[in-house]
């Protein structure tokens, strides 16, 4: 500390330092779940345009990787609350302010839709009802995808706030290629085709979307080269260059290139959600973020006249 | 000065905030920048123990610049008065009064029969063992000086005579220049003239000023000296007795008032009377001698007494008796708090009952306290939660034989009762829930300890149980616990005639043994059987004086002395201070509050060579309850120290006394116990003061226990200016231990602008901020401020000098 | 629940309010927070905690100044700010007025929009019939979607262990939900001022319809610019800023920053409709991607 509390009154352009906003309260479990809910989201589309193109085995994994990814986040989400049990408290209203309650009611509908036709698939039946259930799924998959930065954005935290322009396309291009990775490491490459590209293309759009919102946010999108979003963001474009990489290349014929680069390409996507998930924890911490980005908007200098 | 007011009373501090906001100038003195300080108009830091060399530099200021209000001073004070020739000023004996007898190897007196009035005795001349007992009671409205019929012997009204007491005035302080202020004080000559300027021109006919202190003023060796240059101060600018001027005393509870009214100290009797002595010989008669003034309202004495008799003892109380006079216990010595902790230690005080106090905490030199309660046979502690005084045996390093009791008390809103404030108002409170498990209000455990005790007595024979078992001693009770009613003691002590009325106010007050009153001074606050503290007229349905609202004694007068706001012919000095005036044709005083005169008395009355009491006094005299009427620049008797104050240094200081050798209060109240040393100036060179933070309540006993309050300053802390702090290597943030020859504490560190480090004779004396209201218990814990400080009294009322000794301070922890 | 197209132009007034409540509508009610008569007293945090029964959250000493509650939070819905500056209280005038010491009670501000009202996926925040903002802590499932929407930081969620459970217990259970002030609608309800306000003793904080309080608030930043006091200026007054105006507005001696708020605040919902559209195009996308992903053939 400085020399007395009184200096250290008369120079700082903060309250002692101290944060202006409140970091999130969310868990670990809620940038999983930006991981699991894109994989299903995206799953559930790429398994309906292979049922369209009478690709079975993509189409199983698709449907099948969506189910998945619809099991795991709503437990996750609902564990992730302060009082688990009023989780249907979520369902009280239907209010497009929150895109939380919009996500709700996607995942929802997403999730219930994939279960049917999940359940008509293993049992074998009914195939024309299934196909039904799988494309009110895949119209959900999108939304599903892309809403979650649409959550993020909605927030103060500066990070997130001034990303919004760039972030649904890092989130759904992100989906893209969880879903392309995940399918890719479990179907027969002679049957991957389309995963492949849409994990490769997904991951270069991907990519090119977060550098774009590295670029515009500046000062304000420094937590992304610092502290643990900063790890988090090295190690997925690292993961996710050469995942997309042994994708583009050997994954064509060789299972075990399909699987090592599927499973670097989702490594990487996980890493991308967990990278900006905590930089938003930083944003939020540095009350430098808030306060001069806000001034500069208005004209005023750092320092007062 | 000397407070803080913004800090410790917030809720009354809305009104200096509201003056503040109709253009009213707040200034404020102290040591340190406080809360305070943040809402004034203008902050001087000045050196803590300088007081008086401030406050001496604006008498010096206002007389040597002619500011005073001389209509005024002419008549409503003694400054035309002369004084004995024998009378000699520190000025001539290089800082002592004349009459010092040093009394060699025990503590020196004055005989202060040179401080005289010419031409008259003092009334009461000190006595050597029960002398320190003197000054309170004698100080109460003057008691005469041998002065009869209210009219001093001899005056001069052009105030030129070099005995008169104004020109004394002059010379005495005629050393406190702006220059002397600023060294002696450490503030800038502008800034001090600043002050005395702001205060003489808001004095005068058209504008009064008021002075507000609180222990600042009164915690040290020459606390009461203080509070006099204030009354000079107010005295000469004419701001006493009139609307927006005074001195006012903020207590430090919610009633010590009250508590100070009805005489839990032990030389004063309920309204301020005097506590028997046991050397006085001739009982009541000889007691009334002494109490009475031939003069003002102090000439009623024996009226009080006799009804505070008779309400004690009732039917048991007649003429023959003396009204049982010599049931009351008589004082011998000083029976003061530290005395008697001094006596523990002898081993001489067998039990203590402690009733919401906590000394261990509270009082000076901490440890002392509870090195005393080791020696006691057994200690009763009442209180909310086990305060350190009832838990003083867990810390006790070796066995002890004290046999402790701790009882629980109910708090205020568990019970009936009044709070008496600083302005002695008495508000009612109303019981709002019922106390909890074992918890009782004091009214309940004295009454039924009361009943209990006579009880044991009932078949005694000895007559030294007879003031016990003759006591009035039956108050209605409710309730499941027999809760004594409050109500009826608040009858009991505004008193009745023999036909059972409520007395309306002191004035139907007899010696015959006709009347009875707990308090001559609330005869009234149950006038009609009304409870007249209960009352809540809000102040949007009166005027400012709000006289509706609560009873303030005596009389529901608002304004005490209020008879000064109007000049000699009773007219007011201004039409904007327009406050209490003679209507010559109602022939009486009227005005916008109860006037402090004799109604009918017209301004111009002269009264008779025989007259005696309130009759002695002439009709342009405001100051009713001195003998002479008028108000006491100079104070021939009733003080133990001097007739005027006298800048002296605390007893621990860095620094000499640049007027006299005699460097401290010659007359200070020492122990001189091994306990208690004092500090050598070269090891504790900086300035220490205590004081309190609005979160926390005194010794913490209401504060720290509760969490809402604790987690608001959660840790024990002390206050250093940075170039301190760089000079002892101390880091904000930090831990420090401050120590002085007494203990030694550790305390978190706060390096701040707001502690005024003082630059007096080309050197930089620091000072240290402590707050006291740290223990070893609660909530939060920490070191105890009061720990570090000695037990060296005003002699006067025996009050510790913790706002300025001397420490030093070093960084780190106390162990290690 | 607010419609999309009023959310483009910030008006003076809540969305939807009047509209919902109709005839129960009451006069719009807040605080008026006069900063430079607040002494620090804390005489607010206290009264407000008895009254609400809110926890005590920590003995902590933190030197800074005499602040040792440092923020807004679920267990603090009152935090008076302190900060000593080497600065004259007023303009221009040095001679031995060079210290200040600003204090500030800080509070919900109950935005004209408020973004934690927006975001609040269960409709657990509502705006009452007096044009506050509550969170109703029987259906709050603390999702924490209010927490970081707040540009002011006022909302958190309450870690200390749920009513009724075991403190000392095997896995105490946390409480869970998001808590902040009321401006306590219970009291309002009863015809009373807030606890706060009720015990400020120097009127610092002023409780009062909001139009009358913004009044009051000018003529009082007029009297302090007149008396050439130094930064006093009004935070929040202005129905033009980025969150419509406060319901519970300042006077503020410094920067907003100085005392920890934002310079500049904005309701997030503000951009919301540009990030639906963001997103709608986003999901096209995909859809787009994925259909060009089998534009080469099946398998």
């Amino acid at each position: 500390m400085s020399e007395s509390i009184t200096a250290l009154g008369t120079d700082m352009r903060s309250y002692y330092g101290r944060p202006i906003l409140k970091e999130p309260v969310w868990q670990p479990e809620i940038p999983w779940y930006l991981f699991t809910g894109g994989l299903a989201g995206a799953s559930s589309l790429l398994g309906l345009a292979a049922r369209a193109t009478r690709n079975r085995p993509l189409a199983k994994a698709g449907l099948y990787i969506s189910m998945a990814g619809d099991a795991v986040s709503p437990v996750l989400l609902v564990s992730d609350l302060g009082r688990p049990e009023r989780f249907l408290n979520m369902f009280r209203v239907f209010k497009v302010t929150s895109p939380m309650n919009v996500g709700s009611w996607i995942l929802g509908a997403s999730g219930a839709s994939t279960a049917v036709a999940t359940g008509l698939e293993l049992l074998g039946r009914a195939p024309r009802s299934k196909v039904l259930a799988e494309t009110v799924s895949a119209a959900f998959g999108a939304p599903l995808s892309v809403y979650t930065a649409t959550l993020l954005s909605d927030t103060a935290i500066p990070v997130w706030h001034e990303a919004r322009r760039e972030l649904p396309f890092v989130f759904g291009a992100g989906a893209a290629a969880s879903a392309g990775a995940a399918a890719a490491a479990i179907v027969a490459p002679e049957d991957a085709g389309p995963a492949r590209r849409l994990a490769v293309g997904g991951a270069a759009v991907g990519t090119v979307a977060m550098l774009a919102m590295e670029a515009r946010l500046g000062m304000v999108g420094e937590p992304y080269h610092q502290g643990e979003a900063g790890i988090y963001n090295l190690a997925a474009k690292l993961c996710t260059v050469a995942g997309a990489a042994l994708l583009a290349t050997s994954a064509k014929r060789s299972r075990l290139a399909a699987i090592a680069g599927g499973g670097l390409l989702l490594a990487g996507e996980a890493a991308l959600r967990w990278s900006v998930f905590k930089a938003g924890f930083q944003s939020a911490r540095d009350p430098k973020y808030v306060v001069e980005p806000q001034r500069r908007r208005k004209g005023w200098g750092l320092t007062p006249a | 000065m000397g407070s803080n007011m913004a800090e410790n009373h917030p809720v009354g501090f809305q009104w200096v905030m509201e003056a503040r906001e109709r253009g009213a100038q707040v200034v404020h003195v102290d040591p340190r920048f406080t809360r305070t300080s943040a809402m004034a108009s203008t902050w001087v830091g000045v050196r803590a123990g300088s007081d008086i060399a401030f406050l001496g530099g604006i008498i010096n200021y206002i007389l040597e610049h002619g500011r005073w209000f001389d209509d005024y001073v002419k008549r409503y004070t003694n400054a035309a008065v002369l004084i004995d020739e024998k009378y000699e000023d520190t000025e001539a004996l290089d800082g002592f009064f004349s009459g010092w007898d040093p009394k060699e190897g025990q503590y020196g007196e004055y005989d202060i029969t040179t401080w005289a009035y010419a031409g008259t005795k003092p009334q009461t001349a000190p006595r050597s063992n029960a002398s320190h007992t003197r000054g309170e009671q004698s100080g109460h409205g003057g008691h005469g000086g041998g002065l009869s019929h209210g009219e001093p012997p001899e005056e001069d009204e052009t105030l030129q005579h070099p005995r008169c007491v104004f020109q004394i005035l002059k010379r005495h302080f005629a050393r406190y220049t702006p220059e002397f202020v600023a060294q002696t004080c450490g503030c800038t000559e502008e800034d001090f003239i600043s002050v005395a300027e702001a205060l003489c021109e808001n004095s005068g006919r058209e504008r009064t000023g008021s002075i507000v202190y609180a222990v600042g003023w009164t915690q040290h060796t020459v606390g009461v000296q203080i509070i006099r240059a204030a009354a000079i101060i107010q005295l000469l600018l004419g701001n006493v007795g009139r609307p927006g001027g005074g001195v006012m005393a903020l207590r430090g509870h919610a009633s010590i008032q009250g508590s100070t009214d009805l005489a839990t100290l032990f030389n004063i009797l309920p309204g301020y009377l005097t506590m028997p002595q046991s050397d006085q010989e001739g009982g009541l008669e000889k007691y009334i001698e002494s109490a009475k003034s031939p003069a003002g309202w102090w000439g009623n004495a024996d009226a009080y007494i006799v009804s505070l008799l008779k309400a004690w003892w009732g039917e048991a109380a007649t003429k023959e008796n003396d009204f049982c006079f010599d049931y009351l216990p008589k004082i011998d010595e000083d029976h003061s708090e530290y005395w008697t902790f001094v006596q523990m230690l002898e081993g001489n005080v067998k039990g203590y009952i402690v009733v919401g106090e906590n000394p261990v905490v509270g009082s000076a030199n901490g440890r002392l306290h509870a090195k005393g309660l080791t020696k006691l046979d057994w200690l009763v502690v009442r209180d909310l939660v086990e305060i350190e005084t009832a838990a003083f045996w867990q810390e006790a390093a070796d066995e002890i034989g004290t046999e402790v009791f701790f009882l629980p008390a109910s708090s205020h809103v568990e019970k009936d009762g009044s709070f008496t404030n600083t302005q002695r108002l008495v508000q009612w409170h109303f019981q709002a829930v019922e106390p909890k498990a074992d918890c009782r209000s004091e009214l309940w455990f004295y009454y039924h300890l009361g009943l209990k005790i006579r009880e044991r007595l009932n078949d005694s024979q000895d007559a030294k149980d007879r003031p016990i078992l003759d006591l009035t001693w039956h108050y209605p009770t409710h309730g499941e616990h027999n809760e004594p009613s409050a109500e009826s003691v608040l009858a009991e002590m505004n008193g009745w005639d023999d036909q059972g009325n409520a007395l309306p106010d002191y004035k139907p007050l007899k010696a015959d043994g006709s009347t009875a009153s707990g308090c001559w001074l609330y005869a009234g606050i149950y006038a009609d059987k009304v409870n007249q503290a209960a009352r809540r007229k809000p102040r949007w349905e009166q005027d400012y004086v709000a006289a509706g609202w609560a009873w303030a004694w005596p009389m529901n007068r608002r304004l005490m002395y209020n008879r000064a706001s109007a000049d000699f012919d009773g007219q007011p000095w201004s039409e904007r201070k327009r406050y209490v005036w003679w209507d010559a044709g109602e022939k009486k005083w009227t005005g916008k509050d109860v006037p402090d005169f004799d109604e009918q008395k017209p301004p111009d009355y002269e009264p008779s060579d025989d007259a005696e009491g309130p009759d002695a006094i002439r009709g342009d005299h405001p100051f009713i309850m001195q003998s002479d009427g008028q108000g006491w620049l100079y104070v021939p008797q009733g003080l133990l120290d001097g007739p005027l104050p006298t800048h002296y240094e605390p007893h621990e200081s860095p620094l000499r006394n640049p007027l006299y050798h005699q460097s401290q209060n010659p007359r200070r109240q020492q122990f001189h116990r091994p306990e208690d040393p004092t500090n050598t100036p070269d090891d504790y060179p900086f300035v220490v003061t205590t004081y309190r933070l609005t979160e926390h309540h005194t010794a913490g006993g209401m504060s720290r226990f509760v969490p809402y309050l604790s987690e608001l300053q959660p840790a024990m802390f002390c206050e250093v200016h940075p170039d301190l702090a760089r000079e002892r290597g101390l880091v904000h943030g930090g831990w420090a231990t401050i120590r002085t020859a007494r203990s030694a504490i550790e305390a978190r560190v706060l390096v701040t602008d707001r502690v005024k480090p003082i630059r007096t004779d080309g050197r930089v004396v620091h000072q240290v901020g402590v707050p006291y209201h740290w223990g070893s218990r609660g909530l939060t814990k920490g070191g105890s401020g009061n720990d570090l400080a000695h037990i060296t009294l005003d002699p006067n009322v025996h009050i510790q000098e913790v706002k300025a000794f001397t420490c030093d301070i070093r960084p780190g922890r106390l162990t290690g | 629940m607010s419609e999309f197209a009023t959310l483009a132009d910030i008006t003076g007034e809540p969305d939807g309010w009047a509209d919902t409540y109709g005839d129960e509508t009451k006069p719009r009610l807040g605080f008026f927070t006069d900063t430079s008569i607040c002494i620090g007293c804390k005489a607010c945090e206290v009264a407000c905690k008895e009254w609400n029964v809110i926890p005590e959250d920590g003995l902590v000493w933190t030197g800074e100044s005499y602040d040792n509650t440092s923020t807004l939070g679920a267990n603090s819905w009152r935090h008076v700010a302190f900060v000593e500056q080497r600065k004259p209280l007023h303009d221009g005038n040095h001679d031995g007025d060079t210290l200040r010491w600003l204090m500030s009670s800080d509070v919900c501000k109950h935005c004209t929009h408020a973004a934690c009202l927006d975001v609040c996926p269960t409709g657990a925040l509502f705006r009452t019939e007096f044009g506050t903002v509550v969170v109703q802590e029987d259906i709050c499932n603390g999702c924490g979607y209010c927490v970081p929407a707040c540009p002011f930081g006022v909302l958190d969620k309450r870690h200390l262990p749920r009513p009724g459970s075991d403190p000392a217990g095997v896995r105490p259970q946390e409480d869970g939900r998001v808590w902040k002030c009321t401006l306590c609608y219970d009291r309002l309800k009863g015809g009373h001022e807030p606890a706060c306000a009720k015990a400020c003793p120097t009127k610092s904080i002023q409780f009062g319809e909001v139009d009358e309080l913004r009044a009051r608030a000018d003529e009082r930043l007029a009297k302090l610019q007149q008396q050439g006091r130094n930064g006093a200026q009004l935070y929040g007054r202005d129905p033009d800023d980025g969150v419509g105006g406060f319901g519970a507005f300042f006077l503020l001696l410094d920067e907003p920053e100085v005392y920890g708020l934002p310079p500049d605040p904005l309701v997030t919902t503000k951009n919301l409709p540009e990030m639906w559209r963001t997103a709608a195009v986003a999901a096209g996308a995909l859809v787009a991607g994925v259909l060009a992903a089998f534009a080469g053939g099946s398998r």
